[in-house]
């Protein structure tokens, strides 16, 4: 079942990212320096700005800072923390919404970072798990988890963290039974979940302002 | 030996537990690097055939793309010796046309950013010529052979004299292909400087790395830092080094800037290995009063057809029970499968399963308790080597075990406890695993205000090596849990083993103490010459106690010691290694698992309740990490038992599940309490702190108490896992 492809010379039509340059940059480049086009004629800067007009302004807040970014529409608020603004405490443990790894908060609600995009969340305000603690004292939860050893590797921990705390926000966790159905979209591939559970438990006891 | 007990501080907690829980613990793919570009495999989407065209024009003029790589114009990899596609480092990668499993890489597609690194990966178009592929194992055992390496029969005694027995049974059981999915994504940060590589990699093993590296890429071993301080999981996923790195180890290179690849999920299910399908038949005999009197044991198993993989599947039944006539045969069949790997427990939790239902089954057909016939067989001496245990307190396990559940309580015929709808059972299960010790060396650095650095190119892939380090290294010296820091994780370090086979608190914490013992020789000497100057010079032991030594009268903190000595710093590496006793005795860790669950009569559903999992592995280093581990590996048995199956289309030899929804491992609901315990009795001849192994024995085992509780509660014996509640309707 051989089947034929397109020659290289029909390939190399209508995809260049040069060919876009010549259409849509010629109208744009007047708001840009000569020099800056002309320059990027050269090597490949020519992409580059190519992807500069690809790009969506996005203003958003992380952990109490606002940041004001250029983002492709398809960047994920994931790909977003980690890639651009380089918070790499949340995690990417399957990018298809099916592991809870990259679990942050928008606006208080935990949300699956892998399937919002970043412009998506214009004006919103992000929490990840760098910005649980205040300064070196931990949230009681972060706290609870390391009395109770609730991780191994520690991968899903942010995750499970940032999900555990919601968790708590949102009323779910009145018992352990409801922990673990609540914590259920958090996987955590070491078998931390016992320790897990504990750990909520003990922070929603504890009553602490969350 | 022998003689080495902690004086605790009471449970350590994880030493790096604020990094994890902060965010602040950087795994492979997270290292901020100027100039990073990132790179994607395009995978084959057939299982058997050639490449006939690739076209990559179309990706190469995507915006942003830097090297679009194949098999035509791929750069030299030095160290792919010999002819064919596959080597020592196992498949080359891209070096033909030639397509050998469905997901193979066939293109790397690397540019500035990941979006469009990955759009530009949608754009390689490939056309192959197709032929046949095979990769259902059930209907090719015909080609089943003997692997080219290593033993695969063992007898002792008559063959099949299970037969011949006056009770047995034979029965067939199956393991699924299942895959170690750690939840971090197999990752890889490649730096070239020159013909100096760093490479921030997903791996069990930093020295192992660094010699792979500098095998494949022909530069001195010195030339290469393999970086790995936190690794998100590996269960055997990352003990080798896989195509997927050499790529992004490659395409660095090429392109002259650092590169970060991530493999997809479903690419862990097809690029980094899996426990393989294993089909195999048990043959078990006894006397009428449940003496052992044959065991016969046939697996088969799935492997590459460009590359071996073998394992211990049948290991266990030669050396599990006191029986006189024991045989075992293991075999391979190549496939159009990439190649498996050591899965947790590996093998023998594979072989594990099909020798402990077995057990049950026997026991049920003697009317006999599936306990009292373990303990009515227990083996005193290894029954293979004929050498006494190095320790032994299986007995103990099963004991505690089976009181902390009720064993003896339940009313053994099958289907016998309801509870409302559902069907109660109660089943056990046992797990051995050799208890290793490698060689290893360690670096102690005593500094100047009384702190202590230990250094050791060991892994952390979860089970907290370095917690367990900190804590050996405090208890040798007295030192408060805070004062002693342990570097892992880095190629850089004096050698360590790599993570796998349950060796790396034994042969890494020996020489941990080792060294600090030295350390400790070195204040004893000085405190012996007077450089205390306490005012009377005592001739009795000195108490090492909060970093400070002293006589119970007077005491010296190791800092003002230091200074009396005239020195900055104590600072001694110590090789460590087994020696003789590896002769004299047998090692091995032992586990007994309880499980107690509902099966819902109508729907076949499983809950399990209540899990008892037992460990004699010898000194417990660190409670609170060991429970965790334990705990750990009765959830991965749980998947084991109850979900774990990768699907395949055999029509195209493709997985139909390779994704978190439709391949399942257990969720938090699915996990009831655990109770673990601990004989906690130290070995006396492994290492200085008796502590046996525990990676392996915390699964091995455990799903068959799964399927033997399952058996009691229904009546029906399931023998192929995983069991779903289709195969209890
Ligand atoms: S990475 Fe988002 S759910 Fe898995
Ligand atoms: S701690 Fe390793 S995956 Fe949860």
């Amino acid at each position: 079942m051989s089947k034929t492809l397109p020659t290289s010379d029909e390939q190399g039509k209508g995809a260049s990212r040069r060919d876009f340059l010549k259409w849509s940059g010629a109208a744009v480049a007047v708001s840009l320096t000569p020099s800056v086009v002309t320059r990027a004629a050269g090597e490949r800067a020519d992409e580059t700005i190519a992807g500069f007009f690809e790009k969506m302004p996005l203003k958003l807040e992380v952990n109490g800072k606002l940041h004001q970014l250029q983002v492709e529409p398809r960047t994920t608020l994931l790909d977003l923390l980690r890639e651009q603004i380089g918070l790499t405490g949340t995690k990417k443990g399957c990018d298809q919404g099916q592991c809870g790894a990259c679990t942050v908060h928008v606006n208080g609600r935990r949300i699956n970072s892998c399937l919002s995009l970043a412009v998506m969340n214009e004006g919103q305000k992000i929490t990840t798990i760098e910005g649980l603690a205040k300064g070196d004292e931990l949230h009681p939860l972060q706290e609870a988890f390391i009395k109770h050893d609730a991780f191994q590797c520690g991968y899903c921990t942010p995750g499970q963290i940032m999900s555990g705390v919601a968790c708590i926000n949102e009323g779910h966790a009145g018992s352990a039974d409801e922990i673990r159905e609540f914590m259920s979209g958090n996987l955590c591939r070491c078998g931390a979940y016992p320790h897990i559970v504990d750990a909520i438990l003990e922070t929603k006891k504890g009553g602490n302002n969350l | 030996m022998g003689n080495y007990f902690f004086e605790t501080e009471g449970p350590i907690d994880r030493v790096d537990g604020k990094q994890k829980v902060t965010g602040q613990a950087l795994y492979a793919g997270e290292y901020p690097l100027e100039k990073l570009c990132y790179g994607v495999l395009v995978g084959s989407s057939i299982a058997r055939g050639n490449i006939t065209a690739i076209a990559t024009k179309e990706a190469e003029n995507a915006a942003g793309v830097l090297a679009v790589i194949t098999h035509l114009n791929r750069p030299a990899i030095p160290g792919y010796t010999g002819e064919g596609d596959s080597g020592p480092a196992g498949m080359k990668l891209m070096s033909s046309p030639a397509i050998y499993f469905a997901g193979q890489p066939v293109a790397l597609v690397i540019a500035d950013t990941f979006e469009r690194a990955q759009h530009a990966a949608s754009l390689v178009k490939v056309a192959y010529k197709t032929t046949e592929s095979s990769t259902d194992l059930s209907t090719q055992l015909s080609k089943a052979a003997a692997p080219r390496r290593g033993k695969s029969e063992y007898s002792r005694g008559e063959k099949n004299a299970y037969k011949k027995a006056a009770v047995w049974i034979e029965e067939d059981y199956v393991i699924p292909h299942e895959v170690h999915n750690p939840m971090e994504l197999g990752s890889i940060t490649a730096v070239w400087n020159g013909d100096q590589l760093t490479v921030y990699d997903k791996t069990q093993g930093v020295k192992a790395s660094q010699r792979s590296y500098a095998q494949l890429f022909g530069v001195p071993q010195d030339n290469v830092r393999v970086v790995a301080p936190f690794v998100g999981g590996g269960f055997g996923m990352a003990l080798r080094t896989w195509p997927y790195e050499v790529a992004a180890v490659m395409g660095a290179r090429k392109v002259g800037q650092p590169l970060k690849l991530m493999l997809s999920r479903s690419q862990m299910f097809t690029l980094v290995g899996y426990r393989p399908h294993t089909i195999q038949q048990v043959g078990i005999g006894a006397t009428r009063d449940g003496i052992l009197t044959g065991i016969s044991h046939d697996a088969t198993a799935a492997t590459a057809s460009y590359e071996e993989f073998t394992e211990g599947v049948v290991r266990m039944t030669q050396f599990m029970y006191s029986c006189a006539n024991v045989d075992t045969r293991y075999r391979l069949v190549p496939l159009d499968v990439s190649v498996p790997t050591w899965m947790r427990g590996p093998g023998e939790a594979t072989g594990a399963f099909a020798l402990e239902s077995a057990l049950d089954e026997l026991a049920y057909k003697l009317d006999m308790d599936a306990l009292d016939l373990r303990k009515k067989n227990y083996a005193y001496t290894d029954p293979e080597s004929g050498l006494p245990y190095s320790s032994k307190f299986l007995m103990d396990c099963y004991d505690q075990g089976a009181e902390k559940i009720g064993w003896y309580k339940r009313n053994r015929q099958p289907r016998s406890m309801k509870n409302g709808e559902w069907l109660e059972g109660y089943g056990m299960s046992s797990g051995v695993f050799g208890a290793h010790r490698p060689a290893a060396t360690a670096r102690a650095v005593l500094a100047a205000d009384g702190s202590l650095l230990v250094q050791s190119a060991a892994s952390d892939i979860g089970p907290g090596t370095g917690t367990a380090m900190v804590k050996i290294a405090a208890d040798v010296l007295g030192l408060p849990y805070d004062k002693v820091r342990f570097e892992l994780g880095d190629s850089r370090l004096p050698p360590a083993p790599t993570q796998g086979g349950s060796g790396t608190n034994s042969g890494v914490g020996a020489a941990v103490h080792d060294v600090c013992t030295a350390v400790k020789e070195k204040l004893i000497l000085a405190m012996n010459e007077g450089k205390a100057g306490f005012s009377k010079q005592p001739q009795q032991e000195w108490l090492f106690e909060k970093g400070r030594i002293g006589n119970g009268a007077e005491s010296i903190s190791f800092s003002d010691l230091l200074k009396n000595m005239g020195q900055s710093a104590i600072d001694l590496t110590r090789d460590s290694k087994s020696g003789e006793e590896r002769q004299k005795y047998a090692f091995y860790s032992f586990s007994v698992h309880f499980t107690r669950l509902w099966v819902h009569a109508r729907t076949g559903v499983v809950r399990i309740k209540q899990i008892v999992t037992v460990a004699d592995a010898g000194k417990i280093v660190s409670e609170k990490t060991a429970r965790s581990q334990m705990v750990g590996g009765a959830i991965g048995g749980i998947g084991m038992a109850l979900m774990e199956e990768a699907v395949f289309d055999h029509r195209f030899g493709r997985m139909v599940n390779n994704n978190f929804a439709d391949y399942h491992i257990p969720v938090n609901a699915d996990v009831p309490d655990i109770d673990t315990i601990f004989i906690n009795k130290p070995d006396p001849y492994i290492n200085p702190m008796g502590a046996k192994g525990m990676g392996e024995i915390a699964l091995i085992g455990y799903a068959a108490s799964v399927t033997n509780a399952i058996y009691h509660a229904t009546g029906k014996r399931i023998r192929e896992l995983p069991v779903t509640p289709d195969k209890l309707l």
